[in-house]
């Protein structure tokens, strides 16, 4: 008895170590980013590294404000990957809809080869095309452009959503005589709304963090976030603070939003098994 | 994809309505939307490009068709080459390590303990972040006299490395990258598995006294293997086209070290400009990818039969 006892703690020990290890490189890199965006420029440069600096200073993110346009790229960004997700979720919604109650599964594997097909294959003729309408230096190559990721994300997260709702409540509602854009509009949107929940968190994201596309497509004042934190490093002098302080302001909406809604996003990515690019 | 057989209507019912088949056609009337815009910024290019490559043509010059030109021209082209065997490489590497820590991770992440949620959470913060953002940083963290790496490295009496300054260690250490952002998708995939896996057989395996270890072998590893498979294929494909993190980090250095094919079309597209190259390169690159899934899919197959 007691040794099974002995060995049931053992076991637990042993989980929480192994936690302990499997979460800790995720950890201490962005307590490491959060310590390198705080801290003065001499503790930054400092070796060995300042690991309990004794100063903490908020002069980094002045600095990024003061020396780039960062709200105009903020502005850029939300424009860029809200237009996205939300004509994604437009077209994206009935057509998830669509396919799951068609059974038309063969619109899914198209999907699938989008999923499969490298990002910057669509940017070659894509970047031809804008240049030849004339459409360079304005948000909209970048907004069309990142439905290539939007739009499959949302029609994969709701076709398998549709396909898992039942099918009764509808059918009811067809039988009273409704016509199956009323059957959709009233009783499966409504029941869809987690679904749509992920669907829109995911693609928000995945449009938030693109690089590619906007890396190839954006001028000066069309930057989105990621390019323009791309330009700080390679263009300016790089001192670390700035640099970690600016990398942070980029990525924190999408930790904080992973924080807040981690239930949907796992539910999400476990399903589909969903990437943007 | 793991979802894809769930609701079957029961032949009964459907006779019992047979006005529900008759809207089956009306339906394509929702995708339609979705259909013109995936045709207009997806299908459009995949053929665009096919066309493309078949072409000499620079951006701003003339074009003009030159056929299978192209094709010929990347077997004797030794950076082309290069970039293939470097791709298979990195890849090779970022799948086996990925796929052997998600599996562990999603045993671990599918027991009962507290805290599980937000340990969950911060364990796929590194794929949920903007990759250019973590990219940054690990740059920082790989300076050679600065970064904290080598820090940590001599002060449990390990040497420094080169990290991605050096041509030996800079995919290595870019797998390394590859791993700790990559790592949560395959443990979410083979977490959600787990859960679905029913306890029956392992209250019998426990009543026939099996250890923990072999009632993972022989029951777990067998009903999670198909979930293993679809994220191991997933993990190389996400591999093959990796690019983000190699761009930022190295931008295919130092000389073309790093340079996987991705890096390489993206040279010959956007700063050489050459399009019709570049278009024959993404349809081979997409050959090689399509034909990579294909060969795991296959392997999965038979493992199922076998």
């Amino acid at each position: 008895m007691t040794r099974r006892r002995a060995k049931r703690i053992g076991g637990k020990i042993g989980l929480a170590i192994s936690v302990l290890i499997l979460v800790s490189p995720a950890l201490l890199f962005f307590l490491w980013m959060l310590s390198l965006a705080l801290k003065t420029e001499v503790d930054n440069t400092a070796y060995p590294p300042v690991f309990f600096p004794t100063t903490l200073t908020l002069d980094n993110f002045r600095a990024v404000f003061e020396q780039n346009d960062f709200v105009g790229y903020t502005i850029n960004s939300i424009i860029v990957s809200f237009s996205a997700t939300g004509f994604a979720l437009l077209v994206g919604v009935p057509a998830g809809y669509g396919i799951a109650k068609a059974k038309a599964s063969a619109s899914a594997a198209l999907i699938l080869v989008a999923r499969i097909t490298p990002g910057l294959s669509y940017l070659v003729p894509l970047f031809l095309l804008f240049q030849w309408l004339n459409l360079t230096g304005t948000l909209l190559p970048i907004v069309i452009t990142h439905l290539v990721i939007t739009v499959p994300i949302v029609v994969y997260v709701m076709v398998g959503f549709f396909e898992g709702l039942p099918n009764e409540l509808e059918e009811a509602a067809l039988v009273d005589g409704s016509t199956i854009w009323q059957a959709f509009y009233r009783v499966a949107l409504p029941l869809a709304r987690p679904g749509i929940t992920v669907a829109t968190i995911l693609s928000f994201i995945f449009s938030w963090n693109n690089f590619i596309f906007g890396v190839v497509l954006a001028g000066r004042t069309t930057r989105t976030l990621p390019v323009a934190v791309y330009n700080t490093l390679t263009f300016e002098q790089i001192s670390w603070g700035p640099l970690a302080a600016s990398a942070l302001l980029v990525t924190a909406p999408v930790l904080l939003l992973t924080l807040a809604m981690q239930r949907e996003i796992v539910a999400g990515l476990t399903a589909g098994g969903v990437k943007g690019g | 994809m793991s979802h894809a057989a769930t609701t079957v209507v029961p032949a009964s019912n459907a006779a019992a309505r047979p006005s529900s088949r008759n809207y089956a056609r009306s339906y394509w009337l929702f995708i339609l939307p979705a259909g013109i815009v995936v045709a207009a910024v997806i299908v459009f290019p995949w053929i665009f490009t096919l066309f493309m490559s078949l072409q000499d043509f620079h951006v701003g010059g003339a074009m003009r068709f030159v056929g299978l030109a192209n094709y010929e021209r990347m077997l004797s082209d030794d950076r082309f080459i290069w970039a293939i065997i470097r791709t298979f490489y990195f890849t090779a590497l970022a799948v086996i390590f990925p796929t052997l820590i998600g599996v562990a991770a999603a045993v671990c992440f599918n027991k009962h303990f507290p805290l599980r949620g937000l340990a969950r959470t911060i364990f796929i913060l590194p794929m949920m972040a903007t990759p250019v953002a973590i990219a940054l940083v690990w740059t920082m963290m790989f300076h050679p006299q600065l970064g904290v790496l080598n820090y940590l490295l001599t002060s449990v009496g390990l040497p420094p490395s080169t990290w991605v300054y050096d041509s030996a260690t800079v995919i290595p250490t870019l797998v390394m990258v590859e791993t700790w952002q990559w790592t949560p998708l395959i443990m979410l995939i083979v977490l959600g598995g787990l859960a679905s896996l029913p306890q029956d057989p392992y209250e019998a395996a426990a009543l026939d006294g099996a250890s923990g270890w072999q009632a993972f072998r022989h029951i777990t590893l067998p009903l999670v293997w198909p979930f293993i498979m679809v994220a191991l294929v997933l993990r190389a494909v996400d591999a093959l086209k990796a690019f983000d993190t190699i761009f930022v980090i190295t931008g295919g250095g130092p000389g073309t070290s790093s340079e996987t094919l991705n890096l390489y079309l993206y040279q010959e597209a956007f700063s050489y400009y050459d399009i019709g190259y570049a278009s024959a390169i993404v349809v081979v690159f997409f050959i090689l990818i399509m034909a990579v899934t294909l060969v795991l899919m296959g392997t999965r197959k038979k493992a199922k039969a076998a």
